[in-house]
């Protein structure tokens, strides 16, 4: 898709005013200057001026000019790793910056554009679908959200709040962008084409299913979208994408992986692991955090003591942009930025997404317990994506009140009716429970379908009556 | 064109998808060239041929890229470049993740565990991950290609940490395979078939055995195939069961026993998960006693399995109770170990209280 970004500065401008918003090239992120009396005083301990160039710090040998040199004695910390300056001083990198890493955003909370701000154009076809994509995800969730509530689905967990990140992530890839979901994203995948029939099929478990009836609900996968089968296991998938996009970056593939998690996610080891990896391995992978706020009823307070998690990349080598997650032409803006430095470059990237849950963590759970019902109506309405991105497109001509109610009624009716024929489908026949664990069922598995299938014979009044033999 | 020779050997090599395999005779093959090798040796030709024969298949590991440090690796980073062979960061659940991730778009990856000891932070990944990307997604994705190797089992002096069996932990998850050689010839066709196999595998190999155990291993590319446990010597009195290095130990039990008339057959279960039943069903069937031999602790170790099974499967064969010589309930010891270790005696003590039941 033809992009450019709408500001008169330059693409590497753009890149370089972010880089130093982000303070990725400020020397003196906490640490203090040696002192003057040095005789031939290195200059500030910092890392390379060149934006471009990577932290070598670990590699002797690619020793890039740090930017000083001996001095007179000769005294030089050569340990393996790099040579590094030193310091007479006894000197704490402090255990945070002064300030926190600014939030790129540029819609205001009132969709109004901020001036001066970049981004990258959008076409009135793509910011249509983005916000119709975002309306469709609302709505989904709430009528889901119902038919558990009505006892019809046994489980559900909405995306409430958090559609711009699903959405507007999604329209700034291509389709061979491999998704490595939480699960919390399914907006992902209906930016791709899944349908709301597929939705609920899968929800139900039903023979439509792609899952064949396996998960619980939400467990979406498709491999036609290239969107990797959701585990409820936290951040496992971080290192799964990581070994993706190194299969992409050897087949030379114009694509690469994107994986999202949350803020608890990256307080698991495989956060840690995947991005070290990513890093050592050139991995041309998106790590994108959805920070809403809350890990079921953990606030981010109790979950790290770091500023968010958009610093934790530098500790790994790992270019990184805080951004306003509920701004959806901000997320598509560093999305697009992001993918392309991924591939071109052949890098990771970490984007932490800056949101609120609205929803609860899942229909198991009431939010309320652990957080004020006030806190949760602000966000919902005061700072909803939708409405803000509704006001930048209506800006442009682009949406008017007729088409939203058009648009919301129409898939209030498809969504019912999806769920109503997902509803009555058949279930997977009983044999799909027995296949799939491996390539072909091994002989354990055959003779234990066959005891199974004697046993329903015998007491077919402890099974349900709705999945075929 | 290399993808395409690569894909032809694919053709060539692969008999069947199924876990029964035909097995390819080592007689009849292209070529009859053997080598003596050692076990690491052997393993080192089988990684060589699977990375030969597909393009897309890659080694790595923590210090595979020198050799690994059991000299396992030797030669493929020289010979295939750091891009398929490489160093990974000390991180066993980014080593496992990240070949899953491989392996789910179409790779095969040869992941190195560099003790089976340090296999757990993997377990997640491994358990939670690849046993169940084919089912959960509905056979929409898979990551088969996925091979992972570790050294397992005692070696004199290894202690807690460098001695460990674990695989009954991993027989225990459905999705996976598990599978552990005995010398250097099977060694190589198994680990070609676990390479080759479309489905996740753990592939255990027994450390003491590879600069031990030098044996004829056929030079061409080869398979022995998953799931079929092998009879390595008849008899009429008693079975044994085992796996890995203990089969050296029960073979020595096996020489000594016959001494004093006992006659023992033999058997290489190689597959653990999913086990051959059948085979070890036929030889109690014909025996009527059962002994199981392995390094792993009793309690809960894969022994019990077997004897489970059996027992329904032949229990009015059986003249004796199932038989377990194991390692002891302790983590493993140092000083002890001789102490702790299932030993020959110990093994030919039990086959004659099994005989004389």
């Amino acid at each position: 898709m033809a992009q450019h970004l709408k500001s008169s500065s330059s693409k590497s401008a753009f890149l370089n005013i972010l880089k130093h918003k982000l303070g990725f090239v400020s020397p003196s992120h906490g640490a203090r200057h040696l002192r003057q009396n040095l005789p031939h005083g290195p200059p500030s301990i910092g890392v390379s001026q060149n934006p471009i160039s990577r932290l070598c710090n670990t590699m002797a040998e690619k020793l890039s000019g740090i930017g000083f040199h001996e001095d007179v004695n000769n005294q030089v910390m050569d340990f393996p790793g790099g040579r590094i300056a030193f310091t007479p001083e006894i000197q704490f990198i402090s255990e945070s910056n002064k300030e926190r890493v600014p939030c790129y955003r540029v819609l205001d909370d009132n969709g109004q554009l901020i001036t001066n701000s970049q981004f990258v154009q959008v076409s009135e076809e793509v910011a249509v679908k983005i916000y119709s994509d975002m309306v469709t995800l609302q709505i989904m969730d709430n009528i889901f959200y119902e038919a558990q509530r009505q006892g019809r689905l046994s489980f559900y967990a909405t995306t409430i709040g958090e559609e711009a990140i699903n959405i507007a992530s999604a329209a700034a890839l291509t389709p061979e962008d491999v998704i490595f979901p939480q699960y919390r994203e399914p907006g992902v995948l209906l930016w791709r084409g899944f349908t709301l029939q597929e939705f609920a099929n899968q929800c139900f478990g039903n023979k439509s299913d792609n899952g064949k009836g396996r998960q619980m609900p939400v467990h979406y996968g498709s491999n036609k979208l290239n969107y990797f089968t959701v585990s409820a296991t936290i951040a496992t998938q971080l290192p799964n994408a990581v070994g993706a996009a190194y299969s992409l970056k050897m087949d030379r593939k114009d694509a690469c992986a994107v994986t999202f998690f949350g803020d608890g996610g990256s307080s698991e080891g495989d956060f840690h692991g995947a991005l070290n990896f990513a890093a050592v391995m050139e991995a041309p992978v998106l790590f994108i955090c959805r920070n809403n706020g809350w890990a079921i009823s953990t606030p981010t307070s109790d979950q790290f003591r770091s500023d968010g998690v958009v610093v934790k990349g530098r500790a790994y080598g790992i270019r990184s942009i805080r951004v306003d997650g509920n701004d959806a032409l901000a997320m598509y803006s560093a999305l697009c930025e992001a993918r392309e430095m991924a591939i071109r470059e052949q890098r990771p990237i970490l984007i932490e997404a800056l949101t609120y849950r609205v929803g609860h963590h899942s229909t198991s759970d009431d939010s309320t317990r652990y957080r004020s019902a006030d806190e949760i109506e602000w966000w919902s309405k005061a700072r909803n994506p939708l409405s803000r991105f509704r006001t930048w497109i209506e800006s442009n001509g682009w949406w008017r009140d007729e088409a939203e109610s058009d648009l919301r009624c129409r898939i209030k009716k498809e969504m019912l009716e999806a769920l109503r024929v997902a509803e009555k489908s058949e279930k997977p026949n009983l044999k799909e429970m027995f296949s799939d664990v491996y390539d072909v069922p091994p002989s354990n598995l055959r003779e234990q379908e066959l005891l199974v299938r004697q046993t329903i014979k015998s007491h077919p009044q402890d099974y349900p009556s709705d999945v075929p033999l | 064109m290399a993808a395409l020779l690569g894909r032809l050997c694919r053709k060539l090599v692969f008999p069947g998808t199924t876990h029964g395999a035909k097995r390819l005779s080592t007689s009849a093959c292209e070529s009859d060239t053997v080598k003596s090798l050692n076990l690491y040796s052997a393993i080192n030709q089988a990684l060589h041929i699977a990375l030969e024969t597909d393009p897309r298949s890659y080694v790595f590991g923590e210090d595979v890229g020198f050799g690994g440090v059991f000299r396992c690796t030797t030669g493929l980073a020289e010979r295939f470049g750091k891009n398929r062979v490489f160093n990974t960061p000390l991180c066993e659940q980014g080593i496992v993740g990240f070949g899953i991730g491989l392996a789910a778009m179409g790779n095969r990856a040869i992941v190195e565990i560099q003790f089976a000891d340090y296999i757990y932070p993997a377990f997640d990944q491994i358990v939670n991950e690849a046993a169940k990307f084919r089912y959960r997604s509905g056979n929409q994705f898979n990551c088969g290609g996925l091979t992972i190797r570790a050294p397992y089992g005692a070696v004199g002096h290894g202690g807690h940490y460098h001695s460990q069996s674990p695989e009954a932990f991993f027989c225990h998850v459905p999705g996976i395979k598990v599978v552990i050689p005995r010398s250097p010839r099977e060694a190589k066709g198994l680990l070609l078939s676990c390479i080759r196999d479309p489905n996740p595998v753990v592939f255990f190999e027994p450390k003491w055995l590879y600069r031990q155990a030098v044996e004829e291993v056929p030079e061409h590319d080869y398979m022995i195939p998953l799931s079929e446990a092998e009879v390595i010597k008849e008899g009429n009195d008693i079975t044994l069961v085992g796996w890995g290095a203990q089969l050296t130990i029960m073979e020595q039990a096996c020489l000594d026993a016959e001494k004093e008339g006992i006659s023992c057959e033999l058997i290489d279960l190689k597959t653990l998960l999913p086990w051959d039943k059948e085979t070890v069903e036929a030889s109690v069937k014909k025996t009527g006693r059962l002994l199981i031999s392995h390094e792993a602790p009793v309690t809960g170790g894969f022994g019990a399995e077997i004897s489970a099974t059996i027992l329904e499967r032949c229990f009015l064969k059986l003249e004796a109770p199932v038989s377990r010589v194991c390692g002891l309930d302790t983590p493993f010891p140092l000083v002890f170990e001789p102490f702790y270790m299932p030993t020959k005696n110990k093994i030919l003590d039990a086959i004659k209280s099994t005989v004389n039941y």
